[in-house]
């Protein structure tokens, strides 16, 4: 049911926006992406996540959240992500989260474990700023050790500065 | 279901498989020092009973000079003669080839299918004899005693403690994603004879000896979250010391074994703590919202040197080994980190990072002073130095492509030689204190 209204809220956002999108077409594509981000958030309020959405909604799917070189603050791109989490945190109090955070090969291992917590903690910061609760939320840090990626270029090294939500329960 | 008990069994095999051996260390020196003392070790005679030892007494030693680029041995088709005992030897022969040192040895049996080494060292201007030992040593320790040979010898010419017969821990990985498989191995200082002290499908890091070398501490995640064990070498029998909320990492022995420096973050983000082994007690070293982290001791146990962000990029502190305020060592380089120490206190080893390149740099303060630096390495993603225990070589571990290789070089940069594992990934190479012989 709340799904279906989901949808359907969606879905005349998605007409809205495109017809945003008409007027402002000699915008830049940001002003675009902006409007989306405010324009989705009263939608996902309006209902209460449910565990389905973790394979279904576009949002929560979406699990990895990438750092810059020796940093840890959170990049804008990432905060749509964080929110749609830490709604679901906030309207299933018994789901919990790993943070996993990682690191790129460059700089000492036992420094880069500092530097995933360090990413780790931002992410749960960010979760229980938007409404998810410290006990749900845990950070691991697995420094370098796991990367996703072993080639030594820059492409290579922003896919491994990450931090990857695990829900250990939904 | 069978399925589901071939992955328990295969989950309990692959957590601790002691004194497997793997792939061997791949060895080639990659530079040489002409300035390198001439030494002539003949092939060592056999004289016992029976088939001759498999193992080459005399290459082994021969090797290991030519590693620790004090030294430059006659390769084997130069030796022209060969003298089993001193009255065999001419020394016009030596003198001829350019030869400042010369070593003979026999090969006899000794008591319960045992061996006995004999060994002389013989200075080839002087025509003097030096040096006139045995070491024993069972079949299967002969690289053992070409070591401690090749110790004996180093020390007499040096006037330095030899630490060939030594050994290095390092952390392997094999494959790639879910099947990733990582492994902590030791093996001699001149990376034959490796074996498998812990194998895991979770991360192993940071290993670090006892100062008895008969233990290692390291980091493992096969809990889920790094937690920090100790296991004896020989008994393959281990705890767990440190398994606390966050980060348990960094281990290091102090010099007198009774306490451990470590890493935990349990504070909210990491800090440096002590841990008596005793009472498994922890002290609070450090309180700063940086990272602070890679503790090690000076030699005389009463401080502690470490990496810390807290001016904004990493660099070394040194703070009493009680606590107190940490004072900066290094101000030469946007970032320093993981130092390790020699011996004498005065030299430090360390990754120095700048832009994308991290190369080994030593911050020498025998003359005093904040220290100068050197540059000893030539890669783009060095890291992990560590000192022999008397400071004559450095191993440390590079990257050659997608894949972890050590080095290990002598102290003036000289000499390298690249230990390369068959298959996979080597990294974090630990160099053990002196074997008590």
């Amino acid at each position: 049911m709340n799904n279906t209204v989901r949808v359907l809220l969606a879905a005349a956002i998605a007409v809205s926006l495109a017809a945003c999108a008409k007027k402002v077409k000699e915008e830049p594509v940001e002003t675009v992406d902006r409007t989306e981000t405010t324009e989705t958030t009263p939608v996902e309020t309006d209902g209460k996540y449910g565990p389905e959405d973790l394979d279904s909604d576009s949002c929560l799917r979406q699990r990895v959240v990438y750092f810059d070189f020796d940093r840890s603050d959170i990049r804008g791109e990432a905060q749509q992500i964080l929110a749609c989490h830490a709604k679901y945190l906030q309207d299933r109090a018994s789901a919990a989260v790993t943070l996993e955070g990682h690191a790129d090969e460059r700089g000492t291992r036992e420094y880069n474990l500092g530097l995933g917590e360090r990413r780790g903690n931002a992410v749960s910061g960010a979760l229980q700023a938007n409404g998810g609760s410290a006990g749900q939320i845990s950070v691991v840090s697995y420094g370098e050790e796991r990367p996703t990626c072993a080639d030594s270029d820059e492409s290579c090294w922003q896919q491994n500065r990450r931090v990857e939500i695990v829900y250990t329960a939904k | 279901m069978p399925r589901l008990i071939r992955q328990a069994l295969f989950a309990l095999a692959v957590l601790f498989v002691p004194a497997l051996a793997q792939a061997q260390l791949n060895i080639q020196i990659v530079e040489g020092n002409p300035s390198a003392l001439p030494i002539a070790v003949v092939p060592f005679a056999f004289e016992g009973a029976g088939l001759p030892p498999e193992t080459d007494v005399a290459q082994v030693v021969a090797s290991d000079f030519n590693r620790c680029g004090q030294f430059r041995a006659l390769p084997r088709q130069d030796v022209v003669e060969y003298p089993v005992r001193g009255n065999e030897v001419k020394f016009g022969t030596w003198r001829v080839l350019k030869q400042d040192f010369l070593v003979i040895g026999r090969i006899r049996d000794a008591e319960g299918g045992a061996y006995r080494v004999e060994f002389e060292l013989f200075d080839v201007a002087k025509q003097q004899s030096l040096l006139a030992l045995a070491v024993g040593a069972r079949a299967g320790n002969l690289r053992d005693a070409a070591h401690q040979i090749a110790d004996l010898v180093y020390e007499k010419i040096l006037g330095v403690r030899g630490a060939f017969w030594t050994r290095i821990a390092y952390i392997t990985s094999t494959g790639t994603g879910k099947n990733i498989q990582y492994a902590l191995m030791v093996a001699d200082s001149d990376g034959f004879n490796p074996q498998t002290v812990v194998r895991s499908r979770e991360p192993l890091l940071s290993p670090a000896w006892s100062p008895d070398s008969r233990r290692l501490a390291y980091v493992s995640f096969e809990r889920g979250n790094s937690s920090i064990y100790i296991q004896e070498l020989a008994t393959g029998q281990r705890q767990v010391v440190s398994s606390n909320r966050g980060i348990n990492g960094a281990p290091a022995f102090s010099p007198d074994g009774a306490q451990l420096a470590l890493t935990l973050s349990m504070s909210g983000n990491p800090e440096i703590y002590t841990m008596d082994l005793g009472s498994r007690r922890t002290t609070q070293l450090t309180r700063h919202f940086s990272i602070d982290t890679e503790p090690q001791w000076m030699p005389d146990g009463r401080s502690i040197v470490f990496t810390s962000d807290r001016a904004g990029k990493p660099q070394i502190y040194q703070m009493p080994a009680s606590g107190g305020e940490p004072q900066r060592l290094t101000f030469q380089g946007e970032y320093n980190a993981r130092a390790t120490v020699a011996y004498d206190g005065k030299k430090f080893a360390m990754a120095q990072g700048s832009g994308n390149v991290y190369r080994i740099a030593i911050m020498d303060r025998s003359l005093g002073g904040s220290g100068e630096f050197r540059t000893l390495s030539p890669g783009n993603l060095d890291e992990s130095p560590s000192f022999a225990p008397n400071a004559s070589m450095v191993l440390y571990a590079a990257r050659e492509g997608s894949r972890g290789v050590l080095y290990a070089v002598s102290a003036d940069g000289r000499v390298r030689q690249r230990l390369v594992l068959a298959d996979g990934d080597v990294r974090e190479p630990a160099w053990s204190p002196f074997r008590q012989r």
